[in-house]
C-alpha cells in the first residue's frame, strides 16, 4: 500500500516548540539554581515569553501537517493575547513566588508555560483532533496550577472543582466531536464544513445526530467559557486559585475555549446553515445563554464581598458580551471578539495584577479591606479605578470601545435586509445589565476614596508587577483613544473564514 | 452500527450519572473515565462503519485513551490533596465556598 506523509513544515510552530523548550529550561534552571537567586527564574520565564512573542512575528501564514497545523489572522492575534496573558501573569507572581510557592517555583512557571503552548497550538489547530489535544493541554496544567498552595483548602478545592469540571466538560465536547466526525467523516474541520453541507442538501434535514452533537458541545465549551447554566465553577475557583492564576485563567482559559468554539461552531457548522449564514439554530441557545450570563453575572456580582469572587462573576458577564459577537456571525461579529477579548485582557490583568500586590502584602482579598486605600496608595487606587472603570465600559476607555464594537457588530446584523431582529433584545440586555455592572465596580471604588477610615496599608510594587501595570495601564488607554491599529489586525480574522467584507 | 452507538450511549449516561450522584471522589473519577471510553466506542464504531478507509477514528481514540491518563494522574494527585487536608475523600468535605 503507498503510504504519502502530508507535507510538513516545523517553521510553522516555532514559537510553541521555542516555549516548550523553554518552560523545560526553567525547570531545570530552577533545580539547578539551587533557589539562592530568588527570582532569577521569573526573569528567566519573561525572557522566554518576550522572545517566543518574537519568534511570533517572525512566522508567517501558513499551514503545516495537511490541516492540523494552520497559521492564520486568528491564530496570530489570538496567540498574542495568550502571550501577554502569560507575561502579565508571571509578572504578577512574582510576591507568590517569593513567598507562597517558594519550593516549587519551576513547576510554577513551567506549567502556566505548557498551558500557554496548549493555548497556542488551539489556536492554530483547524481539525478536531489537534484542537482536542490543544485544549487539554491548556486545561490539565491549570488544573495543577488551581490546587497549587497544597496545604490551602480552599486552593484544593479549587483545584478538584476546577478538575471534575474540566473533565466532565471535555467529555462532553468529546460525545459530539466523535458525532461530528461520524456524520462528516473526516476530522478536518473545512473538509467537514463541505461534507456537512452535502449531506444537507441531499437530504433536506439536520438530523437528530446533529441535534445531539451541537448540543453536547455547546455544553462542553459552556463549561470552558462558564456561561449559564454551567458557571457555577467559576467563582469557586477564582477565589481559590493563587491569584496569579486566576488571573491567568480569566484571559487565557476563556480566550481558548473562544477560539475553540470560533472554530467549531462559526467556521465548521456555518456554511450548513446555507449561505446567508443566519444565525439560527446553535445561534439562538447561545444567546439564551449570553442573556442568562450578561444577567446572572451582573447581578450576583453586587452582592459579593470578595474581590476575586466579585471579578469571578465579572468575568461570567464578560463572557455574556463577548457572546453577542459571536451570535453575531458577521464580517465585524468576530473581529469584535477578537477586539473585546484583546481589551479585556489589559483592564481584567491590570485589575489582577493589582489585587495579587494587595494580597501579597495584607493577605486579604475583602473588598472592605480596600477601605481608605486611596490617601495611603493614591497612585495604585487611581490606577484600579480606572481598571475597574474600563471593565465597566467607561468612555474613553478600552472596555467601552470594545463593548460598542461588539454592540455594533449585532445591531449590524440585526438591520440587515434579511435582519434577525430578535439580536436587538440581546443588545437591549446587553446595555442594561452594563449599568447594574457599574454598581459593582463602583463600590470598590467607593470604599477606596470614600471612606473616612485610613488604610493602613503601605503596598510595595516589585519591578516586573509595576510594569505590568504599567503595560495594563498604558493598553487601556491607549487603545481606548486609538483603537484603529488593533481594529485593522482583528479586520483580517474573519476573511480566513470566509466572512467577506461588503 | 446502532448497537454500538447504543451501548456508548448508555455508557455516557452511566458516567454522567455517576458524576453527579457519587459521594466518593474517586468514584467520580471512574465516572469520568467511562464517559471518555463511551467516547472511544463511538469513534472506532464510526469509523469501522462509515469510513472504510482510513484509520483516522481509531487514531483519535488512542489520543483519547493517553489524554485520559494524563487527566486521571493530574485527577488522583488532587484526590491525594483531599485526603490530606480533610482525613478523607467524600465529596461533601470539599464544600467550603457557596455561591
Amino acid at each position: 500500500m503507498e503510504f504519502q506523509l502530508p507535507p510538513y513544515s516545523l517553521k510553522m510552530m516555532l514559537p510553541e516548540l521555542f516555549l516548550f523548550g523553554w518552560a523545560l529550561v526553567v525547570i531545570a534552571f530552577d533545580l539547578v539554581s539551587g533557589r539562592k537567586k530568588e527570582s532569577a527564574v521569573g526573569y528567566l520565564t519573561l525572557a522566554g515569553i518576550l522572545i517566543a512573542g518574537g519568534l511570533l512575528a517572525f512566522t508567517g501564514y501558513g499551514r503545516g501537517f495537511g490541516n492540523m497545523f494552520f497559521n492564520d489572522p486568528m491564530a496570530r492575534f489570538f496567540k498574542i493575547i495568550f502571550l501577554g496573558a502569560a507575561f502579565m501573569a508571571v509578572g504578577s507572581s512574582f510576591g507568590v513566588l517569593k513567598e507562597r510557592v517558594r519550593n516549587h517555583r519551576g513547576e510554577y512557571l513551567g506549567l502556566i508555560l505548557f498551558s500557554t503552548v496548549g493555548m497556542m497550538f488551539l489556536a492554530s489547530s483547524q481539525e478536531l483532533l489537534s484542537l482536542y489535544i490543544g485544549l487539554e493541554l491548556t486545561t490539565i496544567p491549570l488544573f495543577v496550577l488551581a490546587a497549587f498552595y497544597k496545604d490551602n483548602k480552599l486552593s484544593v478545592e479549587a483545584g478538584i472543582k476546577y478538575f471534575v469540571v474540566g473533565a466532565f466538560s471535555s467529555a462532553l465536547l468529546l460525545y459530539g466531536i466523535s458525532f461530528l466526525y461520524g456524520m462528516a467523516g473526516t476530522t478536518d474541520i473545512i473538509q467537514m464544513k463541505i461534507n456537512l453541507a452535502i449531506t444537507h442538501l441531499t437530504f433536506k434535514s439536520i438530523g437528530m445526530t446533529l441535534v445531539i452533537a451541537v448540543v453536547t458541545m455547546l455544553a462542553g465549551i459552556g463549561f470552558k467559557l462558564g456561561l449559564p447554566p454551567f458557571h457555577q465553577w467559576v467563582p469557586d475557583v477564582y477565589e481559590g486559585s493563587p491569584t496569579p492564576v486566576a488571573a491567568f485563567l480569566s484571559i487565557g482559559s476563556k480566550a481558548a475555549g473562544l477560539v475553540a468554539f470560533a472554530k467549531i461552531f462559526v467556521n465548521g457548522l456555518s456554511a450548513f446553515f446555507g449561505p446567508e449564514m443566519l444565525p439560527n439554530d446553535w445561534g439562538q441557545l447561545v444567546a439564551i445563554m449570553a442573556i442568562l450570563a450578561m444577567v446572572l453575572g451582573n447581578t450576583v456580582a453586587i452582592w459579593q464581598t470578595n474581590i476575586k469572587r466579585m471579578l469571578g462573576y465579572s468575568s461570567i458577564a464578560q463572557a455574556g458580551y463577548i457572546m453577542i459577537g459571536m451570535v453575531a456571525m458577521n464580517v465585524y461579529g468576530l473581529s469584535s471578539v477578537a477586539y473585546y477579548m484583546f481589551a479585556y485582557m489589559f483592564a481584567n490583568m491590570g485589575a489582577f495584577a493589582i489585587v495579587t500586590i494587595f494580597e501579597d502584602k495584607t493577605e486579604s482579598t475583602q473588598i472592605s479591606s480596600y477601605r481608605g486605600l486611596s490617601k495611603s496608595e493614591p497612585a495604585l487606587s487611581l490606577i484600579l479605578s480606572i481598571f475597574l472603570l474600563s471593565l465597566a465600559g467607561i468612555p474613553p476607555l478600552a472596555g467601552f470601545m470594545a463593548k460598542y464594537y461588539v454592540f455594533a457588530a449585532a445591531v449590524e446584523k440585526a438591520s440587515s435586509p434579511n435582519g434577525v431582529t430578535w439580536l436587538y433584545w440581546l443588545v437591549g440586555v446587553g446595555l442594561l445589565t452594563s449599568v447594574f455592572s457599574l454598581y459593582y465596580y463602583v463600590n470598590v471604588i467607593k470604599q477606596m476614596y470614600f471612606s473616612r477610615e485610613d488604610s493602613p496599608y503601605k503596598i510595595p510594587v516589585s519591578a516586573p508587577a509595576l510594569a505590568v501595570i504599567v503595560i495594563c495601564l498604558i493598553g487601556v488607554i491607549l487603545f481606548g483613544i486609538w483603537p484603529e491599529p488593533i481594529l485593522q489586525f482583528a479586520k483580517d480574522i474573519p476573511a480566513s473564514f470566509g466572512f467577506l467584507a461588503r | 452500527m446502532f448497537p454500538y452507538l447504543a451501548l456508548a450511549a448508555i455508557l455516557f449516561s452511566i458516567g454522567i450519572y455517576g458524576v453527579m450522584t457519587r459521594r466518593n471522589v474517586i468514584g467520580i473519577l471512574m465516572s469520568l473515565e467511562l464517559m471518555f471510553n463511551a467516547v472511544n466506542i463511538n469513534l472506532v464504531t464510526f469509523n469501522k462503519f462509515i469510513i472504510a478507509d482510513g484509520l483516522s477514528g481509531q487514531l483519535f481514540a488512542v489520543f483519547v485513551i493517553v489524554v485520559a491518563a494524563a487527566e486521571a494522574v493530574v485527577g488522583l494527585a488532587i484526590v491525594l490533596l483531599i485526603y490530606r487536608n480533610w482525613r478523607g475523600i467524600k465529596s461533601d468535605y470539599v464544600n467550603v465556598m457557596k455561591w
